[in-house]
């Protein structure tokens, strides 16, 4: 005999029904039925909305007794419902009383905050019905994926070798020769190509369900639509955006996505979901009702003492992160995203506001910030923060981290940018971001691993366009070219844009070559931008936030045209992963514990010993003791890495290495390929095993080691 | 309900013949037969889907559900399926649950 857990109690028109259970949050599958569940702490009344996939008006509207409330929770079973072929939603009762924070609206169909999937924009970019009552249309989720043993992959954090990207950008253009353009699909197509390359972690950019369309408008340059590419705006926090996966139409996102992630893995590559939980797409007081506005709008944002939105995101509104409420769904949230779909760590982007009051006042321990860094749940999920936001608190080193969290390392971005372009005065602050940043990071238990090291991400200039504007040319975004960062540190080698002059060309890639050297030899995590490996270029853009088209999408013909950044990203990318002494994580600490005889790292200048670190020097060099790698444990080679950035040769006096020891020559990027990189065990020996000449501008790394 | 497909259970395989649409209106019929099986010893499910046009996700989600409730150790076959419907199979990942081939010999 079958046991019977749970049967009706109750029956509204025709519906059976029962008091649900309010854990968990949502819509839930149980025997015979769909368990629902919703929070409002102002509302005072409440009805499930019943549709039929894709239908414009609902087939049912079920008021929950007030028997079925427990707390400020609206709670219900339904029973018998083809969940396969439903969309539900809420009406919510209550005050519409602005000045106290309350904008109730009855007439609203509004989505779960809690749901797991969420149909309305199936493909991408396909024209929604706006007169539809409900466009974004929360619906059932099934927990009947096969992961196969699958489980997510806990890479050591010295060792990952971040890649950034977007799930559209990355493969959309047409030279990408996938079969589903712009898909978690055609992601798993690209997989040889990433592992061709040497990262083991990708950083997708949101992927939570986002309406394309918000604040979409014509460029008054092309007259193209711009579109709300980035997908920076979340509609709902538990749902894969449907409209990156080929299967969307049919539904089959989740599958999609669980299915790419665990390809990925199989292939050694993890998964950082990036993150926004700064706020919501329903903009301000003029902004649309999606859910959180109608469901508890004072629980959700932060308000000012007379109800309007702060907008620390500067995006309308700002997500009340440290309302326990919110706060308990920001991490239920993650939880679900780890456990359900094997994400490997997070990126929160503008995290500052996390650790904001809810008056957004700065706090010192964020309660937010702790509870993710000590979950169990998370427990070795990566967590990455932006540690900065819209409202002026930047926390690079100083974010409260509780030794969990990772950081951004926006002045390492600009350190190295400045010192590329030939600025003076910055050897020493290189000498630091070399070694991880310990002026930053001293203090944090996760020592070099605390610094994610960058020096291009989604956010500003490319890498080839870094080296080849000096001025952002952001026309095409439609706001008169105000819109972006003025602070680009970049340098156009001597000419604005595109150009024929070989010897710019020439200089450029160099600049990138000495970008990509100088990034995978310092200590910390390596982050780099989707693209910048084959010299993709935005003509200029460096908001490129609205751009769904080739201005954005990588064009794969790139990888033919500068098959020599390529070779030289993935042969340096190579050389980090050879190299363990690369990746210490605990910061120099002025002892020989392998008693080599050397320190672990040494810094030098023109002469051996003696770095010049004088305002107006622009060259550097430094040796890490291969004998000190993994703490000491490791055997590595010597390494030994001269930086000029100088417009004139300079002759580098090598430092002396153990005699049985000869230096070998494996980055110069002052000569043409296929010199300027030598791979693992094809070092060239150098003939002069005393000096090295170093060209203006340019990097030169150096193994010594027994012969090859 | 109208149905689009044929079942047989014989020597401890069960054969589905699908045609047409695999979609919301038509996967219940199916999952309906596919329960009477539960308890039954069954080696090998295999679904001959030449004539399938196409599969939604209530399909999709049926074939799951063999899996799941004949039991995890039975072989699932896909048979002579078009590239529309293999598409859709690869991409959501249900091919890791089943074999896809071409032919079907006995």
């Amino acid at each position: 005999m079958e046991r019977i857990d749970t049967y009706p109690t109750h029956k509204y028109k025709g519906f059976n029904l029962r008091p649900g259970r309010p854990i968990p949050f949502g819509a839930t599958i149980v025997p015979g039925g769909i368990n629902f569940s919703i929070f409002s702490s102002h509302a005072t009344g409440c009805e499930l909305v019943l549709f039929k996939k894709r239908e414009p008006k609902p087939f049912a509207t079920i008021p929950f007794p007030d028997a079925f409330r427990i707390g400020n929770v609206f709670t219900m079973i339904v029973f018998d419902l083809d969940y396969e072929n439903i969309e539900y939603g809420y009406y919510m009762d209550g005050p519409f009383d602005p000045q106290k924070g309350h904008r109730f609206d009855k007439q609203k169909v509004l989505m779960d905050p809690y749901a797991k999937v969420i149909g309305g924009r199936d493909v991408w970019g396909e024209e929604p019905d706006w007169d539809d009552i409900y466009q974004h249309r929360a619906r059932i989720v099934f927990d009947d994926f096969d992961w196969q043993g699958d489980k997510p992959l806990e890479v050591p954090m010295e060792d990952l070798i971040i890649y950034e990207m977007h799930v559209r950008g990355f493969t959309c253009h047409k030279s990408s020769g996938v079969k589903h353009p712009g898909t978690f699909a055609a992601i798993r197509e690209k997989i040889p190509y990433l592992k061709k390359l040497g990262i083991n972690c990708i950083e997708i950019m949101p992927v939570h369900e986002f309406d394309e369309f918000e604040n979409s408008r014509p460029s008054p340059v092309s007259g193209e639509k711009l579109m709300n590419y980035w997908g920076y705006s979340n509609v709902g926090f538990y749902a894969p955006k449907a409209g990156y996966a080929a299967t969307g139409r049919f539904g089959m996102q989740v599958d999609e996505l669980k299915t790419t992630i665990k390809d990925l893995h199989t292939n050694g590559i993890e998964v950082i979901l990036d993150v926004v939980f700064n706020h919501t797409a329903e903009g301000n007081e003029e902004g649309p009702y999606i859910s959180y506005k109608g469901v508890d709008n004072k629980t959700y944002y932060i308000l000012t003492h007379d109800g309007y939105y702060y907008n620390f995101s500067g995006c309308g509104n700002t997500l009340n992160c440290n309302n326990p409420i919110v706060r308990g769904m920001i991490l239920d949230c993650l939880r679900y995203w780890a456990s359900a779909y094997h994400i490997d760590g997070f990126r929160f982007d503008l995290a500052s506001i996390l650790g904001r009051d809810q008056n957004g006042a700065p706090m010192n321990s964020p309660p937010l910030i702790e509870s993710l860094a000590f979950d169990p749940i998370l427990g070795k999920c990566k967590l990455i923060a932006e540690a900065w936001d819209a409202g002026g608190l930047y926390q690079v080193g100083s974010f409260p981290g509780w030794g969990r969290w990772a950081e951004w390392n926006g002045k390492y971005r600009d350190d190295i940018r400045k010192f590329l372009k030939g600025e003076a005065g910055l050897v020493g602050a290189m000498g630091q971001r070399i070694q991880g940043s310990p002026d930053l990071y001293r203090w944090h238990e996760s020592g070099a691993c605390t610094s994610i090291n960058f020096i291009t991400c989604h956010d500003g200039f490319t890498l080839k366009d870094s080296v080849s504007y000096n001025g952002k040319h952001n026309e095409a975004n439609g706001e008169d070219n105000r819109d972006g960062n003025n602070d680009n540190d970049s340098w156009n080698c001597g000419w604005e844009g595109e150009t024929d002059d070989v010897e710019i060309n020439r200089l450029r890639r160099k600049q990138i070559k000495n970008a990509v050297s100088i990034l995978l030899v310092s200590r910390g995590v390596p982050m780099i931008l989707s693209g910048d490996e084959m010299g993709n270029t935005q003509f200029g853009n460096n908001n490129a936030y609205c751009q769904d088209n080739e201005l954005s999408w990588l064009d794969w013909d790139d990888l033919k045209k500068n098959k020599e950044i390529f070779n030289f990203v993935k042969s340096t990318i190579a050389f980090r992963k050879a190299h363990p002494v690369l990746r210490n994580k605990t910061y120099f600490q002025d002892r020989d514990s392998a008693e080599s005889g050397y320190p672990e790292i040494s810094w030098h200048g023109t002469k051996p010993w003696d770095a010049d670190w004088s305002d107006s020097s622009r060259t550097i060099a430094f040796m890490f003791c291969g004998k000190q790698a993994k703490q000491g444990k490791g055997n590595d080679d010597f390494i030994y890495t001269a930086i000029n950035m100088d417009w004139n040769m300079h002759s580098f006096e090598l430092p002396e290495i153990p005699e049985q020891l000869k230096w070998y020559i494996v980055v110069n990027t002052d000569v043409e390929p296929p010199e300027d990189i030598w791979g693992a065990g094809k070092e060239k020996e150098i003939e002069n095993q005393f000096e090295v000449s170093v060209g203006p501008r340019s990097v030169m790394i150096l193994i010594g080691k027994k012969s090859n | 309900m109208e149905t689009n497909f044929s079942i047989n259970y014989e020597n401890k395989v069960v054969k589905v013949t699908l045609s047409g649409s695999l979609d919301a209106k038509r996967a219940p019929a199916l999952a309906d037969e596919i329960k009477k099986l539960i308890g039954k010893d069954i080696e090998k499910i295999v679904f001959f889907a030449k004539d399938l046009e196409y599969i939604s996700s209530a399909g999709l989600r049926v074939i799951i559900f063999s899996k799941q409730k004949i039991g995890i150790d039975i072989k699932l076959y896909m048979v002579g399926a078009t590239e529309g419907v293999l598409d859709v199979i690869k991409m959501s990942g249900i091919d890791n649950i089943m074999e896809i081939t071409d032919t079907y010999e006995e």
